[in-house]
């Protein structure tokens, strides 16, 4: 076994313990690289099924390509697809920098979305290499009844024994490819022919590494045009990956202070 | 286009007491090897100086605002960087005592640790608490900084001390350093080369040891375990999924699972967008099956070959470490989750508790947060498991509590029996005869029902001289009667057999089933034997059938061993015999006995009274 083939191992069977232990859940589709993976992790774990919902929470302002993107696919995947829209901009905590302020709407966007449907757990692919918060994370992390994050006070986790169940009320965040990076999901992109939103190849000198709401969210120069061309850019680059995420960087307490309220 | 393999980062778990320098030092240690992305050393230092600090390097590490307000790592993270030779995962761990879970979280995935030492303050309560757990978790490759040499003036003599110290600590604990570094992870000496201010120091930096550290090896080789995760109806498939924790696998191998002791071949193995489907699957690899047979099988059963298989017991010791808030003490119930299965697990003794700070006993009423202990837990069903010692991964488990893990262990089946033999049923194409005499009938002929008086105890709780006394005392009423005892059976039916668990276990069967044929044959059977596990008499009463009659025969173990009528207590409490029941293996009293008789508080007339009594009621037509 090489190490995509361990890390592909251990989110097959990270899916298939929420599967087993968990009720009603959900895959939170981004329409990014990230989770493109963990749908298709998923067919890889149920033998060519998805045997969830697949739950885009649309702010309404992602770029054009990637709605294609998730209307061809919701098809050719045979999703179960439901999307659900975010409240506007004056509904979130008027605190917060302007850029945290608009991904926060897709916190409570998600937060309506889990009411609505009373999903007891959500399955998410986040990393711990996008950014520092996300590191300490848990592959089964609980959100309170508020939907918070106690991150100074996280269940132990061990011997791939998760935390499968919970007292009423609170739910389940499940991040079956945590312990990627960003190059092993690129790498396992090219090995399985995973189809690829465009805009993550470079374009007039410049790319997007991470996708996310039009506004928000700037490309970075670069020349790569291929996967092997975007595998060996990483190789190489010390950019972070976030660095084209606004929100990312107003200030040193923003991604926390997003986490902690839900966001992803 | 084929690709180069990717090597699997090795996982190396930073531990040690707090503020000993461990964020410090993987923060620095990423720097020195040119993996710090852009902009990360500019956020650190605007970030330390917003705090009014020098630049901290553990900030690379503590992203929490209150990591770094109150300067301690609160939560484990995990981080990777490659040295020349290979990828690392990096796992940071917290040192102060009310982290331990998040250490634990931290280094249960690590293959390999370091462990961090103040040379100023040399070793600290997490440091020895910490190199204990490395060791209960079974990491075995452990090296030791010596950090912060340059508030000691890079002296030998100081770096000399606080080494031989804590190898002499490690060396208690059957640990050997591979190697111990002093290095001052903020100025960076001996991170990644040799610091020019050690020159008395020749051995290799921390680089070099993390590329001596070898890949713990897949248990390929071991027999197969595949617990079952889960059984998927697919496109009119049955698909058996799980991972395989160790051992290989192939079509048309024939296995079995266990507990339920179900067998059948593999007909597929099943996967998707794969190139052709697989013949085979090898440790580590999610896989799903097919059989040739519907048999029906449940997650948590474990996949084996048939010549290898799992224990099965539903009693166990256990090397246990414990995190709960509220202590572990006897007769608690936790939840045990083994590979995928869940039970019911209550604690039976504690034989040990442990103070891992100072590795100093603890009175074993009870284990406390963060100590550790040996404990025997029994669950209400059978389960299928391993000994650590043999397959890690199913002989580990976690308990849980209200939700929450709040402990682990590993599995030792010393002095207890596997009881797969007792309970499989070899010889199941025998018919019984039937018998045209009826058991009415022989009762009616004998005027009392047959029957099994099982008479349970310590050694000296008066057992023999009740049942010979008993016997003599039935046979002049009339009754068909028969004592079964050592020396009737060791000598002939069971001079096969030694007294090793298994072979203990092996003679109670036996002494069961024959009790049950003179039952049969219309007798009271009474059998005299300590019969110390529960599961052996259960047995017993299954095998009777009907009209069995457990009798604990009952006495204090002090009042035993001053009894002591053939010097056997003497002789084991010397160690001159092993395995002896309240002495050196356990004793399981049983729970809800049909007749108590307590010998340490009635006299033998007394006691044999109150056996008369009860047999003339439940045996007389
Ligand atoms: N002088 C000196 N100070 C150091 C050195 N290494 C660490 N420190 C300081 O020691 C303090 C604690 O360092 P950390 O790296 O946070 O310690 P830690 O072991 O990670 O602490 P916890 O994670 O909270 O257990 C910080 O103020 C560091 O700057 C060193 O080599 N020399
Ligand atoms: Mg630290």
């Amino acid at each position: 076994m090489d190490h995509l083939d361990a890390l592909e191992a251990e989110s097959i069977y990270i899916l298939r313990e929420a599967k087993a232990k968990l009720d009603r859940l959900a895959i939170l589709w981004s329409l990014g690289k990230d989770s493109n993976v963990v749908i298709w992790l998923c067919k890889k774990a149920f033998f060519g099924h998805v045997p969830f919902p697949v739950l885009h929470i649309d702010t309404g302002k992602k770029f054009p390509e990637m709605y294609a993107f998730r209307d061809r696919y919701a098809k050719e995947w045979g999703l179960s697809f439901i999307r659900e829209e975010c409240p506007p901009l004056e509904a979130t905590d008027p605190t917060l920098p302007p850029a945290a302020r608009s991904a926060a709407r897709k916190t409570l966007g998600l937060k309506a979305a889990l009411a609505k449907y009373g999903f007891e757990g959500l399955i998410l692919g986040i990393r711990r290499d996008e950014e520092a918060i996300r590191a300490k994370e848990r592959i089964f992390s609980p959100r309170d009844e508020s939907g918070q994050w106690q991150l100074k006070d996280q269940p132990p986790e061990f011997w791939d024994h998760f935390m499968t169940s919970f007292p009423k009320g609170t739910h389940v965040r499940v991040h079956p490819i945590l312990n990627w990076t960003e190059l092993d999901v690129w790498k396992y992109t090219r090995r399985e022919g995973i189809p690829v939103i465009e805009l993550y190849f470079a374009k007039d000198g410049k790319r997007y590494r991470s996708l996310g709401d039009q506004d928000i969210t700037f490309p970075v120069p670069s020349t790569a045009d291929t996967l092997d061309a975007i595998i060996a850019e990483l190789e190489s680059t010390k950019i972070p990956e976030r660095a084209g995420r606004a929100m990312d960087h107003e200030a040193e307490d923003s991604f926390e202070r997003l986490r902690r309220a839900g966001y992803m | 286009m084929p690709h180069a393999l990717a090597a699997r980062p090795l996982p190396i778990v930073i531990v040690g007491h707090v503020d000993h320098g461990k964020s410090t030092f993987v923060g620095r240690l990423l720097y020195e090897t040119g993996s710090l992305p852009e902009g990360k050393l500019e956020a650190v230092k605007a970030s330390s100086e917003r705090r009014g600090m020098p630049f901290e390097w553990a900030f690379v590490l503590d992203a929490m605002q209150s990591e770094r307000d109150q300067g301690v790592t609160i939560d484990t993270t995990q981080i990777r960087f490659r040295s020349k030779l290979r990828p690392y995962l990096i796992i940071d761990a917290p040192g102060h005592k009310e982290f331990l879970k998040n250490m634990v979280t931290g280094a249960a995935k690590a293959e390999a640790a370091l462990l961090v030492i103040d040379a100023q303050e040399g070793a600290q309560e997490q440091s020895r608490r910490h190199g204990y757990l490395l060791h209960l978790l079974g990491i075995r490759e452990v090296a030791v900084l010596v950090n912060k040499m340059d508030l000691v003036g890079y002296s030998a003599e100081r770096f000399g001390a606080v080494a031989e110290d804590f190898r002499a600590y490690l060396a208690d604990l059957g640990v050997e350093p591979k190697a111990i570094v002093p290095i001052s992870a903020r100025e960076g000496d001996n991170l990644t080369r040799h610091s020019p201010r050690m020159p008395w120091y020749q051995g290799p930096s921390v680089l070099e040891v993390l590329d001596s550290f070898p890949y713990a090896a897949l248990p390929v080789d071991r027999p197969l375990r595949m617990p079952v995760q889960d059984v998927y109806k697919f496109d009119q498939r049955r698909i058996i999924a799980g991972r395989l924790e160790s051992g290989r696998l192939q079509v048309g191998d024939r296995v079995l699972f266990s507990p339920s002791n179900k067998t059948a071949r593999i007909k597929t193995i099943e996967a998707w967008h794969v190139p052709e489907p697989p013949a085979e699957a090898v440790a580590g690899q999610s896989i799903g099956i097919t059989l040739d047979e519907p048999i029906f099988v449940e997650r948590g059963e474990i996949m084996s070959h048939e010549s290898d298989p799992p224990l099965l017991t539903n009693v166990f010791k256990a090397r246990i470490f414990w995190l709960g808030e509220r202590p572990l003490v006897i007769g608690a119930n936790y939840k045990l989750k083994l590979a995928t299965t869940e039970a019911t697990v209550v604690v039976e003794a504690i034989e040990k508790a442990i103070d891992t700070a100072e590795l100093r006993p603890l009175p074993p009423e009870a284990i406390p947060r963060n100590a550790a202990g040996e404990v025997v837990l029994r669950s209400k069903r059978i389960l299928a498991l391993d000994e650590y010692r043999s397959n890690p991964r199913t002989g580990r488990f976690v308990l849980v509590e209200d939700f929450i893990p709040v402990g682990g262990g590993t599995i030792s089946m010393e002095g207890y029996p596997d009881q797969r033999q007792l309970l499989t049923v070899r010889a199941s194409n025998l018919t019984a005869v039937g018998h045209a005499v009826s058991r009415a009938a022989r009762a009616a002929r004998n005027g009392h029902k047959g029957g099994v008086l099982w008479f349970t105890g310590l050694s000296g709780a008066g057992k023999s001289t009740l049942a010979l006394a008993l016997e003599r005392e039935l046979f002049a009423k009339g009754y068909h009667v028969y004592v079964l005892d050592g020396d009737n059976i060791r000598g002939g039916l069971c001079r096969d057999l030694g007294f090793s668990p298994e072979d203990r276990a092996e003679n109670i069967r036996r002494v069961g089933e024959v009790a049950a044929l003179f039952a049969d044959a219309g007798f009271i059977a009474i059998s005299s034997f300590i019969s110390p596990y529960r599961s052996d008499r259960q047995r017993a009463r299954e095998a009777a059938g009907e009209n069995f009659h457990e009798i604990y025969v009952k006495a204090d173990l002090a009042v035993c061993e001053q009894r002591d009528p053939k010097g056997l207590y003497k002789r084991a409490r010397k160690g001159e015999i092993k395995d002896f029941t309240g002495i050196s293996a356990p004793y399981e009293p049983p729970e809800n006995p049909e007749l108590v008789v307590p010998t340490d508080e009635l006299g033998l007339e007394d006691c044999i009274a109150l056996l008369l009594r009860y047999v003339e009621e439940h045996f007389r037509l």
